[in-house]
This record gives C-alpha cells, sequence and structure tokens, in this order.
C-alpha cells in the first residue's frame, strides 16, 4: 500500500509517462505541485517569465519530440496566460499537457483570490480537460490525460488541481499502468482499392500533404506514394519538409502565399489527394474555387475533418501512415510523363521569385544565408508574420520536424519560447529561430530563461520597425493607409538581449554579414543575430484573402 | 438554451410577421449516452452554442448507478447537422450518439409543462 499527497501522486505519475522537463511558472495555488518537485531527481523543471512561453516551451518540446510534454502554471491569470498557448497547440494538433493549480474546492465559485473558471475557459481549447475533486481520481485522470493527447489526433489536455487535491492523502496499491497512444480506428480497405483506381485513372493527379503527414510519422510513406504514381506534390504550412524542397516532385506550399506554379497546378488538377490535411482557408482560398475540376480523395485520422469544408469522392478515416501502407502496394507505378512535363513547364514560367536572394540584407537572401550554414539537423522555427512566409517559401526544409511553427492559430510570440523548448528535447542541435520585431516583442522576456538555461538557440531577427504582414496589408488593400503597424520609436534589441544576458551580434555595421553570420551561428549558446529589413519588402504571390487562389498579385 | 432572434436585429419586427428561425427545416431528436460528472452539459452546449447551432429542448438524467447519463436534444436539421453530430461524437465524455426522428415521444410528453 502507498500512501502519499495528490502533488507528490502528479509528479510521480508524470515521472512514470517519462516526463523530464516541465515549464512552468510558480504561484499560490501550484505551491504543493511544486513541493513535490522540489523532491523529483528526475524532472527538470524550466522556469519561466510568463506562463505562455512555459505553454510554448512545451510546445516546442513536444512538437520536435512527437509526443506529450507538460507546462505547469498556477491559477487565476497563471492559468489565463497559458490560454493562447493551449489555443494554439489545439489549432496545430500539438499533444500537451497542461496542469494547472486552482483554489481549494471549498472556495471554488466564491470569486475567491486568483480564482478563475479555468474548467469553463479551455473546454474550446482543449482536446478535453479536467477539473480534479479528489487526489484519488487522479490515478485515472493523469494516465487518461496523457491517452488522450497522444491518441488519434493529438491536441492538448488540461488538468485544473484545486490546492486541497494536491494536498489530499491518497492511498492505492500500485500505480496505473504507463499509457501508450490508443491504436488507430480500423479503416475500410476497399475505399483503399478505390482511392489505388482512381489514382491510376487520373491524368493530373496532386498529392496534397498536410501536418497529419508528420503527426504520423508517414513522410517517407507519403514520399515513396509520390514517386510511385508520379505525383507532384504540394505542402501545408504544417507539412513543410515531409518532402524535401529540392524533391523533383515537390511543389513547395500551397495557398496564400505559394508560388504561382503551385496553385497553378492544383488549378488544372483532376485528382486531389488530401493526406492529413484539412482545407484550411489560407491553403485554399476560396473553397468553391480550389481545384475546381479534381475529384478528391480524404485521408484523415480525424473523422469530423472529411466532408467538412470539401466534400470528397473517397473518404478514409485513418491513421495516415496505416492508411498509405495499404495504399502504397494497391498503387500501379506510373511515369505520367506529360503530367509532369506539363507541371515542370508551369515552374519554368510561374516560378517562385526570390529577389535579392544573392544578398543577405535581404530577406531571402539572409533566410538563404542562414540556410548555407547549416545541415538538415538544424531544427527552424519562426514566429508570425512576413519573415515566416518567407522561411516557408524559401528555406529548403528537408526532414519532418525540423520546421516548427504556429500554423492555425498565428500566434506572434510563438517561435522564440518554442526554439527554447526545441533545444531542451534536443540539446545536440542548433536551434534556429526566425523572428520579426513585433512576433520577438511578444514573448521577449523568456531570453532571461535562454540565457538560465543556456540553450543553443539562435534568434534571426528581421527588424523592419513594423508589424510587417498587416503593413503589407493595409498598402495593398486598405488605400496605404497605414495604422497601427509601424512602431514609430526604435527598439535597442541588442542592449535587450544583453540585458537579459544573451550574446548579441548585429549584421547592419559589418562588411561581411555571411561570415558574422556563421561566426554566431556556430558558437554554441543563445544569441540574437540583428538585422534590419526594408519595410516595403513585401511577401509575394499573395492571394487577397476571401479570393480564390487563382487571383494572386505579384 | 432556445434562443429566438432578439427584435433589436429586426427594428422593423412589429410590422413583418415572425417566420420561425428554421423555417422549412424537420425537427430532429438526439439521444446522447455521456459520462456523468459535472461539465459535461457544458461541454456538449458549448459546442452547438460555439457554431450558432440553436438547441431547441434539452433533457438529461443519469442512468441506472449513475455512473452515465443521458441527454435528449431537440434540434433542427439543417444543412450542418451531420457535421454537428460528428464533432459530438469526438467528445471524450459522449458514448454515443442516435439520431431520431423529431416525433420521437420524448419531448411531446413533456409539452403540457411548457403551456
Amino acid at each position: 500500500m502507498m500512501q502519499m499527497t495528490g502533488a507528490d501522486l502528479i509528479v510521480k505519475l508524470l515521472e512514470r509517462q517519462g516526463i523530464r522537463t516541465i515549464a512552468g511558472v510558480p504561484g499560490g495555488a501550484a505551491l504543493p505541485m511544486y513541493d513535490a518537485l522540489s523532491k523529483s531527481e528526475q524532472i527538470h523543471h524550466v522556469l519561466c517569465r510568463h506562463e505562455q512561453g512555459a505553454g510554448f516551451i512545451a510546445q516546442g518540446m513536444a512538437r520536435v519530440s512527437g509526443r506529450p510534454e507538460v507546462c505547469l502554471a498556477s491559477s487565476g491569470p497563471g492559468a489565463t496566460n497559458l490560454v493562447t498557448a493551449i489555443a494554439d497547440a489545439k489549432l496545430d494538433s500539438i499533444p500537451m499537457i497542461a496542469l494547472t493549480g486552482q483554489v481549494p474546492l471549498s472556495m471554488i465559485g466564491t470569486d475567491a483570490f486568483q480564482e478563475v473558471d479555468t474548467y469553463g475557459l479551455t473546454i474550446p481549447i482543449t482536446k478535453h480537460n479536467f477539473l480534479v475533486r479528489s487526489a484519488k481520481d487522479l490515478l485515472d485522470v493523469v494516465p487518461a490525460a496523457f491517452r488522450i493527447a497522444m491518441s488519434d489526433r493529438p491536441g492538448p489536455v488540461l488538468i485544473d488541481v484545486p490546492k486541497d487535491v494536491q494536498n489530499q492523502m491518497v492511498s492505492f496499491e500500485d500505480y496505473p499502468d504507463v499509457v501508450v497512444p490508443d491504436a488507430a480506428p480500423s479503416f475500410d480497405i476497399a475505399a483503399v482499392e478505390e482511392a489505388a483506381k482512381m489514382i491510376e485513372a487520373a491524368e493530373r493527379p496532386v498529392l496534397y500533404l498536410g501536418g497529419g503527414v508528420i503527426h504520423s510519422g508517414a513522410a517517407h510513406m507519403a514520399v515513396t506514394l509520390a514517386e510511385q504514381a508520379s505525383l507532384p506534390t504540394t505542402m501545408t504550412l504544417m507539412a513543410l519538409g515531409a518532402m524535401p524542397m529540392d524533391h523533383p516532385l515537390s511543389l513547395g506550399m500551397l495557398g496564400m502565399h505559394g508560388a504561382r506554379y503551385t496553385n497553378y497546378v492544383l488549378e488544372e488538377a483532376d485528382l486531389l489527394i488530401c493526406v492529413g490535411a484539412r482545407f484550411d482557408d489560407r491553403a485554399i482560398g476560396k473553397t468553391a474555387e480550389f481545384c475546381p475540376n479534381a475529384k478528391i480523395i480524404h485521408i484523415d485520422i480525424d473523422r469530423s475533418e472529411l466532408h467538412k469544408v470539401k466534400d470528397a469522392h473517397v473518404a478514409i478515416a485513418g491513421d495516415v501512415g496505416q492508411v498509405l501502407s495499404e495504399l502504397l502496394p494497391r498503387v500501379k507505378p506510373q511515369l505520367r510523363k506529360r503530367w509532369l512535363s506539363h507541371v515542370e513547364s508551369l515552374k519554368g514560367r510561374f516560378p517562385l521569385a526570390m529577389p535579392g536572394v544573392d544578398n543577405p540584407r535581404s530577406p531571402y537572401g539572409l533566410i538563404h544565408a542562414v540556410a548555407n550554414c547549416l545541415d538538415d539537423s538544424a531544427i527552424i522555427t519562426s514566429d508570425v508574420g512576413q519573415h515566416q512566409m518567407w522561411v516557408a517559401q524559401a528555406y529548403p526544409f528537408r526532414r519532418s520536424r525540423q520546421w516548427l511553427n504556429s500554423g492555425g492559430l498565428g500566434t506572434m510570440g510563438f517561435g522564440f519560447p518554442a526554439a527554447i523548448g526545441a533545444a531542451l528535447a534536443a540539446p545536440d542541435r542548433t536551434v534556429v529561430c526566425f523572428s520579426g520585431d513585433g512576433s520577438l516583442k511578444m514573448n521577449i522576456q523568456e531570453m532571461a530563461t535562454a540565457a538560465q538555461e543556456n540553450v543553443n538557440v539562435k534568434i534571426i531577427l528581421f527588424n523592419n520597425q513594423s508589424l510587417g504582414l498587416v503593413h503589407q496589408q493595409q498598402s495593398m488593400f486598405y488605400g496605404k493607409r497605414i495604422m497601427a503597424s509601424r512602431y514609430e520609436r526604435p527598439t535597442d534589441f541588442l542592449k535587450i538581449a544583453e540585458g537579459f544576458g544573451m550574446r548579441a551580434v548585429d549584421l547592419d555595421p559589418v562588411p561581411n554579414p555571411r561570415a558574422t553570420l556563421a561566426e554566431a551561428l556556430n558558437t554554441p549558446g543563445p544569441c540574437l543575430i540583428h538585422a534590419t529589413i526594408d519595410p516595403n519588402e513585401f511577401v509575394y504571390p499573395m492571394v487577397p484573402p476571401g479570393a480564390a487562389n487563382s487571383e494572386m498579385i505579384g | 438554451m432556445s434562443e429566438q432572434n432578439t427584435s433589436a436585429t429586426k427594428p422593423l419586427s412589429e410590422f413583418i410577421p415572425e417566420v420561425p428561425e428554421h423555417n422549412g427545416f424537420h425537427k430532429v431528436v438526439l439521444e446522447l449516452g455521456v459520462a456523468n460528472h459535472p461539465g459535461v452539459m457544458s461541454h456538449i452546449c458549448g459546442l452547438f452554442a460555439r457554431r450558432a447551432f440553436n438547441v431547441e429542448g434539452i433533457l438529461c438524467m443519469p442512468v441506472g448507478t449513475g455512473s452515465t447519463s443521458r441527454i435528449w436534444l431537440l434540434v433542427f436539421e439543417d444543412q450542418r447537422l451531420e457535421k454537428m453530430i460528428k464533432q459530438v461524437e469526438k467528445l471524450e465524455d459522449v458514448l454515443y450518439v442516435n439520431k431520431h426522428a423529431g416525433e420521437h415521444p420524448v419531448f411531446g410528453r413533456l409539452d403540457e409543462f411548457f403551456q
């Protein structure tokens, strides 16, 4: 018979699930859990400077490891500060466990100090959530949270634990079993056969890969399918890296900032094979005009995604890796010379224009200069904005989980703490965070965390003293009325980084920015690399919001 | 839960005959088996509410030993219903969803309490 407090039990159950790092911020209602953590020899607690940073550090770890990682916060403002990071994990299907302290059970509903309805607040932004009412329930709740977070379509799970439940003694015979993901749902082989026939019969098929391919660990199978059936392949923002960007069948990213030829190829497709993607509006533009002539095969583990935006002719609810392994032996090898040479000619006529790619002081040039200093083992994160789209267009991603970014929620402030998390999960890798001056300021306090943990994270700061993508949209669609998208006062980011104890280098004044960049990237430890970018550099092409993908500007 | 259009959005409503919001759609009764704990109703009602999908009637009682409950929902079968049901089925606390015709007697017998 074992006996311990609820808080000690939580820590033991986390340890049993293999958790080695937790990102968090303590506070009154979480103190018993922190006391329990002080006794753990397995778990390293990373003290963040803001709970949102803790949420994104946990996400960064989870996006690299592919398994649930944990963030911890206190009640009230601690919990509300986590909300953005939880919502972000929901939209990108990232397995995460958010643990929050809560006021004692007897005080719930009394507007107690630092009380907020964390359970109610997080219902729409979690895959599932729990308010724990007795310490004994933790024996079920904690394993269930891990199981739910990593089974089927992954997602965030929140466990809200009142302080008295953390302190309550609980007796039990044995620890619950360590949980593993549930078996994926079984699917209809007849539908797989039908899909294989459609692929064989198609003349102008396109493979459309989404983040589900990464989650399922199925990138190599997707590439094999493309090669076997000669399928030009496009990727969503979340799937970049699933097929190497330099693969002859790669069309790069589709959608709002995809290359012209990519969207034109989709326009001509007679069959769209959508694998682990969800027809997001930024990817497909105006729904009715997306792939207007194509039949659709849709493979996704989440049944509710099938027929949600576009009706599929064949819809298969299953793990994409398992479905692809059934599909591959049924798909006949084809050369499709005519279609591939047509795609090649579209690519030649409407390529992605990358002006300034040879100039490291321009956006594309800086991205290429960074890539030239790194190999495929590096992890690349980005914040949200112009820099994110330039990196998505131009960085030579070549493997799954190489690219971490906030796709669904589009959260400025994601990139830097996610990079810290990535570096904690993969300490032997170089982690580069492309950021903008607007985004970086949104979680800049985590520079202190990066310095404390001495993580190998390099921030490449594209500083245009603007909210660039807002500035761009106001310039293009709002009569050049620039409203609230220019920062009038410059910020000295170098001093800020140094003030937090981080090294900082400025590419602006140096005669050879490539050499300075290489030196900074190859020196271990956190570093801010600053570069001024012209605020009138826009991301092209661009599909106006609400327009069809064929209506690209630029 | 029943939320009719308010007159605030229809300033001329007193001159225009009231038209039911879901005119032309059939009523459908949904039967949900759910885990019985505080918060389940919040999960389910929230799912409908944030998609602006009106629920006309709700009944919920524990079943058997009380570890599960049954929820009856009266809704209009508009074109979003099938997608709604898939979303409901995804909820961790929802064990099953059955769809019945609108004439199902569960709500009919309650009429006298709403006179």
